[in-house]
C-alpha cells in the first residue's frame, strides 16, 4: 500500500508526519533542528528520501540540512550563499537604495530529473543552484541583472523569493515569484528572465499595472498542465493559460480575495484550493471561521470546504508554503496553521482533520506520495 | 591548547559534546575563531558572517569576563585563555522577550 510522508517546517524545528495509504493513523517524528526555524524541506522526486531542509536562526543565521533516508538521519550541507559579482541595490522601504544582504532561504527546489541538483530561493531575492547535493552553491544571476532588480522592494516579510516552479515538459523553463516583485519566468534554464505580470493590477503601487513591484503570495501549477498557473496574490487570485504572459483575475465569489497559498489538484487541473484571510493587516479567517475553497472550474465558482474545521473562534492564518497534495487515487490535501495545528482531507478537501494540533507556527508543508 | 565553549545550538550543528579543545597556536580573537572553524567547518558562517568574516549580531565572545565582541579580530587573547586556565566563551545574546 502507498504511505505518505508530510514534511512541516515550523518556526521551532521540523517535524515528519507519516501515515498509510489510508491518511488515518499518523506517526510524527521530530522536532528536529529543535529551536530552530525550518521555513522549508522538500524531499527529491528523484530519490524522495534525500530531503533537503532550510534551518536557520537569527543567532547563528542560515544551515542547510540534508538526508539520505527520508528524514531519519540529516547531515549538515553548505551554507554559504554569496550574491554573484557585485551585489547591487534594491529600494529600501524608505525608497533609498539599499544593499542586497543574503538573510535566509525561503523555499528549496529539488531538481526533477537530478537528486543532487537543488534550487534555493533566497532573501534578499535571488535563485541560487547546486549541483552537488547542496554542498555547494551559486547565483544565477540573471535573475537580478535583468535589469528591474534595484526597483524591488520588500514585503512586509522581507525580499524574498518564495516560489520556485520547475516546468516538468520543458527542463529549461522555470518560474519564480518575490514579494514584492512579482513573477518571473526564464526559457533557458536560468540564463535570462523576463517578468510575467501583465493583467496584475495592485492598488498599492504607483502604477498598479507596473510592470513588477506586484506583491506576488503563491504561485501553483498542475504537472500536467505547465503552461497553465494559478496565483494568490496580496489581493486578487489570478489564472494565466500561457506561462504566464497575461494575468486575469478568477477571485469570483470568494469571501476575500487575500490570503497566502494555492494548490492544485493531484489529478485534476481544474481543481484549485485556496485559504481566504481577511485583509492585509488582520491575517485571520473571515469571521473565524477556518475554510478552504475549492473551485472545480478553475477559478471564479468557489465553495466553502469546513467539514472538520473549526468554525467559530478561529484565527490561525496559513502562510504561502503552508499547503500541499499528495497524488494517490483520493487527493490528499494538507495545510499547517500559524496555530500548529496541521491539517489533513482524505477526499480532496470534502472532509477535514488534524494530524497535529499544538506544533509551532507552522511555516511550510510538502508532500511525498511513496510506494 | 586553548579551551572554547559553544553555545548549545553550536555544540548541536558541529557535533560537539562539552567543551572544543583546540591544539592551537592561536593568539588572537581572529585566529582562535579560525582554528575552531577549521576544526569544525560546519560553524563556518554561523558566528562570522561567511565573506565580511564579521561577527554576527546576536553572538558574543566573552573570555576572563570581559567582553571581547567589540574588539577587533586581531585583539590578542588574555594570556589566561592561551594557556587553557580559562575558556574562551561564544555566547548567543540573551534576545527575544
Amino acid at each position: 500500500m502507498s504511505k505518505v510522508r508530510v514534511l512541516v517546517g515550523t518556526k521551532k524545528g521540523a517535524f515528519i508526519l507519516s501515515s498509510d495509504g489510508k491518511r488515518e493513523r499518523w506517526d510524527v517524528s521530530g522536532p528536529h533542528f529543535a529551536g530552530w526555524e525550518i521555513y522549508h524541506l522538500k524531499g527529491s522526486p528523484v530519490d524522495p528520501n534525500r530531503l533537503y531542509a532550510s534551518q536557520s536562526s537569527g543567532w547563528f543565521g542560515q544551515q542547510i540540512q540534508r538526508s539520505k533516508d527520508g528524514g531519519q538521519t540529516w547531515e549538515p550541507a553548505g551554507n554559504k550563499f554569496v550574491y554573484d559579482g557585485v551585489p547591487g541595490t534594491h529600494q529600501w522601504y524608505d525608497g533609498t537604495p539599499h544593499p542586497w544582504e543574503f538573510k535566509r532561504v525561503w523555499h528549496l527546489e529539488p531538481s526533477l530529473s537530478d537528486a543532487e541538483t537543488v534550487y534555493a530561493g533566497v532573501e534578499d531575492a535571488a535563485l541560487f543552484r547546486s549541483t552537488d547535493g547542496a554542498q555547494t552553491w551559486e547565483e544565477l544571476p540573471g535573475l537580478r541583472g535583468h535589469g528591474s532588480g534595484p526597483h524591488w522592494q520588500p514585503g512586509a516579510g522581507g525580499m524574498c523569493l518564495h516560489t520556485v516552479i520547475l516546468d516538468p515538459s520543458d527542463p529549461k523553463r522555470m518560474y519564480i515569484a518575490i514579494s514584492a516583485a512579482g513573477a518571473f519566468r526564464t526559457d533557458d534554464a536560468g540564463e535570462t528572465w523576463r517578468p510575467i505580470n501583465h493583467g496584475l493590477h495592485s492598488q498599492h503601487i504607483p502604477d498598479p499595472d507596473a510592470e513588477v513591484g506586484h506583491c506576488v503570495h503563491h504561485v501553483a501549477m498542475h504537472p500536467s498542465r505547465p503552461g497553465v498557473l494559478f496565483m494568490q496574490k496580496h489581493w486578487d487570485v489570478m489564472r494565466s493559460d500561457n506561462a504566464g504572459d497575461l494575468w486575469r483575475e478568477v477571485s469570483g465569489n470568494l469571501p476575500t480575495d487575500f490570503g497566502f497559498v494555492i494548490d492544485v489538484h493531484a489529478h485534476e487541473p481544474e481543481t484549485v484550493y485556496v485559504v481566504p484571510i481577511k485583509s492585509d493587516s488582520e491575517h485571520f479567517p473571515p469571521d473565524g471561521k477556518l475554510r478552504v475553497y475549492r473551485s472545480r472550474t478553475g477559478g471564479n465558482e468557489w465553495e466553502a470546504l469546513t467539514q472538520g474545521l473549526p468554525q467559530k473562534d478561529c484565527y490561525v492564518n496559513v502562510l504561502r508554503d503552508a499547503m500541499a497534495v499528495d497524488s494517490l487515487d483520493q487527493c490528499g490535501v494538507y495545510f499547517g496553521t500559524t496555530g500548529g495545528q496541521v491539517y489533513a482531507s482524505a477526499d480532496a478537501g470534502d472532509n477535514w482533520a488534524a494530524i497535529v494540533h499544538d506544533l509551532p507556527p507552522v511555516l511550510s508543508v510538502e508532500v511525498q506520495t511513496l510506494p | 591548547m586553548i579551551r572554547v565553549i559553544l553555545p548549545a545550538h553550536l555544540r548541536t550543528l558541529g557535533g560537539v559534546a562539552g567543551e572544543v579543545k583546540l591544539e592551537t597556536g592561536a593568539t588572537t580573537v581572529g585566529t582562535l575563531l579560525d582554528a575552531l572553524e577549521d576544526r569544525y567547518p560546519v560553524l563556518q558562517g554561523a558566528i562570522r558572517e561567511h565573506v565580511t568574516q564579521q561577527r554576527r549580531p546576536y553572538v558574543r565572545y566573552f573570555a576572563c569576563e570581559k567582553d571581547l565582541s567589540h574588539e577587533p579580530p586581531d585583539t590578542p587573547l588574555p594570556s589566561a585563555v592561551v594557556s587553557g586556565a580559562e575558556p574562551f566563551l561564544i555566547v548567543g545574546a540573551i534576545a527575544g522577550g
